[in-house]
């Protein structure tokens, strides 16, 4: 079963008002029909409307701004929604970090994917998608959000893309006025690969309790967990939320653990290998062939693809979902073999074991019931 | 529905499931003709069609069918809206011809191609076979079951493809006469107007009730199903909207609310039950001359022993019959007009269908395979012939149509 949006949370009254006229449109649903009007008013998922899209200057990322249905539950800065959205004619489901303020005054929620070409959501939505177009909204995710109360000091790690989450605390934080003592250092390749400059630099000039250090990496190199000493001589004493590549918060986590309290250290790890195809930290397994049963297909991966993307390039139909192995969508029965997990490396596989294809390779040949 | 329906114990045990040999035999099976090679390049041939309409797939598909959702949607809405004023003969009309387009479109072109997956590939929870469920007597699982895999899969093998004949006619000279048939003609025109309710008590599938092969807790499940279902088709048909134009008329009119109102619930719930009636007899037609114009051939259970993907295909091809018309006809007819290419890609979306039918008709010229078509007048004849004929004994397999010739 394709996956759909949230569940929203409807009144009871409204619900059974809703159930009786159902005797007037079975095997439909009102619903069926009140989305001939307007497709957010939906009580079987969250939906939204996109309003406005916004290239993020030279950044390749793009803002797009959504109106949710009345039901949107809200979010805590720091968390991520799944975005269901039709590309070609497919429902595509993706997670993204939400980058607006939750009580930003147009009452709309932000996301600012950026575009890899090689994907099939982002060049979509950075490039073809218009205002009006509706999506589907999933559940609103994530543990990566300020504490309460709000800690004295903060201390901002980001790279590339992995300031969508820091950005929507940074929006909260000086919308309350409470934008205090933050030490942001920021990484990207080139200055204008930094997405929402020229926002963190007038929160710098504005903020006199935010200090933004923006590390070019094309220049001056990656950075090194140890160069914190002199970037923020005082970063043990102060909780910090880091988002970025793999190999930078592996970095860090091991930093944070021989040297300070890795219980105020917070990471938030994205899928950025390719459009929401995991990028494993675990190790390259050696991949193998794969055989679909119920679709009389084989096909083989290097190590790194998922099932699911093998089968895709060879040509099988198969379910998905998330393709981050979130929502369960893809699962197909294992018969025989081994798999490897992406994300964690690990090899397992039971025969009869439901397996997630989008993020398991197969160690050697497998056979799968789809 | 007719006893011969609802009660399996007027019909003799192994009706339209006849083993035995045949009396007449069928012209030779293009099966014989074509050498294992040949039928091997045939069904590659037929892949490579599939496959390239797979590949182009997008946009303007998807398009298409929620427009056709779309409309149905605001059809229905018109035609509920009419027959609020149905005690006037031009509303009730106008209203009840709404209201059968729309459940003509909502059974062929929406409800049976997407509860076939023919949208699965769009990955949309609201559009999917898993999730659809449409406005007949049929509880969607159950139909799926009985059609997309049964009758799919074993089309016009006898004995095994238990929609030859819906089990309770004899349409194929090879099945033995018992001497019930002799009342067919007559069955068949209740069928037709209650096709629906027919199509459902199929699902249940009585053999394999009383053989046991259909455990019973799974036949009393599907029962509670049907029952189900039947309940919320009747109130909403025959009990809500009868109210509500009446409310509606009674609210309306200024002298005798009451007269007035009992006559919009009569008008309403005649409406309604005019367009079920022409639903069930668009649906009957067009199905019966996708399968049963003489000329289609039927199966043993041996000749089908060890088929390939290719034979697989020829038997499609031979099973099915084609009904000429414009593009109008082929949406009201869910496009089973072209149910030659339905049958060889079930699972393709019908809006396609028209596109491949050139291709596959030249297959079928090049292999020296009869595409059965004609025009709707001719096929539906050919329907009520052969009932007719083969209600009585004997009757003899007619000629087949020269290959790939119209």
């Amino acid at each position: 079963m394709p996956e759909r949006g949230a569940a929203p949370q409807v009144s009871p009254v409204r619900r059974r008002a809703l159930r009786l006229i159902g005797s007037f449109t079975s095997p439909l649903a009102p619903d069926d029909y009140l989305e001939l009007v307007n497709p957010l008013w939906s009580t079987r998922e969250l939906r939204g409307r996109v309003e406005r899209v916004r290239h993020e200057e030279g950044s390749g990322a793009v803002t797009v701004s959504i109106r949710p249905g009345w039901e949107w539950p809200g979010h805590l800065p720091g968390q991520y929604v799944r975005l269901g959205i039709e590309v070609d004619g497919v429902h595509h489901w993706r997670a993204y970090s939400l980058t607006s303020d939750p009580l930003a005054g147009d009452g709309c929620i932000a996301i600012t994917p950026k575009l890899v070409p090689s994907g099939k959501v982002s060049p979509y939505l950075c490039s073809r998608v218009r205002p009006g177009t509706i999506v589907r909204l999933g559940g609103v995710e994530g543990t990566f959000v300020l504490p309460d109360p709000l800690p004295a000091r903060l201390l901002f790690v980001s790279a590339g893309s992995g300031v969508t989450p820091i950005i929507s605390m940074l929006r909260s934080l000086a919308r309350r006025e409470v934008l205090g003592d933050v030490v942001h250092v920021h990484c990207a390749r080139t200055p204008e690969q930094v997405i929402f400059s020229r926002e963190l630099r007038g929160l710098h000039e504005r903020h006199r309790g935010y200090r933004l250090h923006t590390r070019l990496t094309a220049t001056q190199g990656r950075l090194a967990p140890a160069e914190l000493d002199g970037l923020c001589p005082d970063w043990r004493e102060r909780e910090t939320f880091a988002c970025g590549p793999t190999g930078l918060l592996d970095a860090l986590g091991e930093h944070w653990r021989s040297d300070a309290d890795p219980a105020r250290m917070h990471v938030e790890r994205f899928g950025v290998g390719g459009d929401g195809i995991v990028a494993g930290d675990g190790e390259r397994g050696c991949g193998g062939t794969i055989d679909f049963c119920a679709s009389a297909l084989s096909a083989s991966s290097d190590g790194t693809q998922p099932i699911l993307v093998a089968g895709e390039s060879a040509g099988a139909q198969l379910p998905f979902g998330c393709r981050m192995g979130i929502c369960h969508s893809c699962v197909g029965r294992l018969r025989s073999g081994q798999v490897r997990d992406l994300r964690s490396g690990r090899v397992h596989g039971q025969p009869g074991e439901l397996l997630r294809t989008c993020v398991n390779a197969p160690e050697g040949a497998i056979e799968i019931d789809l | 529905m007719s006893a011969t329906l609802t009660d399996p114990s007027t019909v003799p045990a192994a009706l339209g499931a006849d083993p035995q040999p045949a009396s007449h035999p069928q012209e030779e099976s293009p099966l014989t003709r074509l050498s294992p090679e040949q039928i091997e390049r045939l069904g590659q041939e037929l892949d490579a069609i599939h496959e390239e309409v797979f590949a182009d797939l997008g946009e303007r598909d998807s398009r298409y069918i929620r427009a056709v959702i779309r409309a149905h949607r605001q059809l229905v809405l018109g035609a509920r809206a009419l027959l609020a004023g149905s005690r006037y003969r031009p509303l009730w009309l106008a209203g009840t011809a709404a209201l059968s387009i729309a459940k003509i479109l909502e059974n062929m072109e929406i409800g049976h191609n997407v509860m076939h997956g023919q949208w699965d590939w769009m990955n949309d929870p609201d559009i999917n076979s898993q999730t659809w469920d449409w406005d007949t007597a049929s509880p969607a699982q159950a139909w799926r079951h009985s059609h997309n895999y049964e009758h799919h899969t074993f089309t016009n093998i006898r004995g095994k493809d238990r929609d030859l004949g819906y089990e309770i006619m004899r349409i194929d000279p090879q099945q033995r006469w018992y001497p019930i048939y002799v009342l067919q003609p007559l069955y068949n025109l209740v069928l037709m107007g209650f096709f629906e309710w027919g199509v459902a008590l199929h699902d249940l599938n009585f053999d394999a009730i009383r053989s046991g092969e259909k455990p019973k807790e799974q036949a009393i499940a599907e029962l509670k199903a049907i029952g189900g279902k039947a309940r919320r088709q009747v109130v909403k048909d025959y009990i809500a909207f009868p109210a509500l134009s009446g409310a509606l008329s009674a609210a309306a009119s200024g002298g005798s609310r009451r007269r007035s109102g009992w006559r919009t619930f009569k008008t309403t719930l005649a409406a309604n039950f005019t367009a079920n009636i022409v639903r069930n007899v668009w649906a009957h037609s067009i199905i019966f001359c996708g399968h049963f114009p003489d000329q289609t051939y039927t199966f043993a259970e041996d000749e089908v022993a060890d088929e390939t993907r290719g034979g697989w295909y020829v038997r499609q091809l031979l099973g099915a019959a084609n009904i000429d018309g414009g593009p109008l006809f082929h949406l009201l007819s869910g496009n089973l007009s072209f149910q030659v290419e339905h049958h060889l890609y079930p699972d393709m979306p019908s809006s396609r269908y028209a596109q491949v039918a050139p291709r596959v008709r030249d297959v079928c010229r090049r292999y020296g395979l009869p595409y059965n078509t004609g025009p709707f007048s001719r096929q539906l004849g050919s329907v009520h012939r052969t009932i007719l004929r083969l209600a009585f004994p004997g009757g003899e397999p007619r000629a087949k149509p020269m290959p790939g010739v119209q």
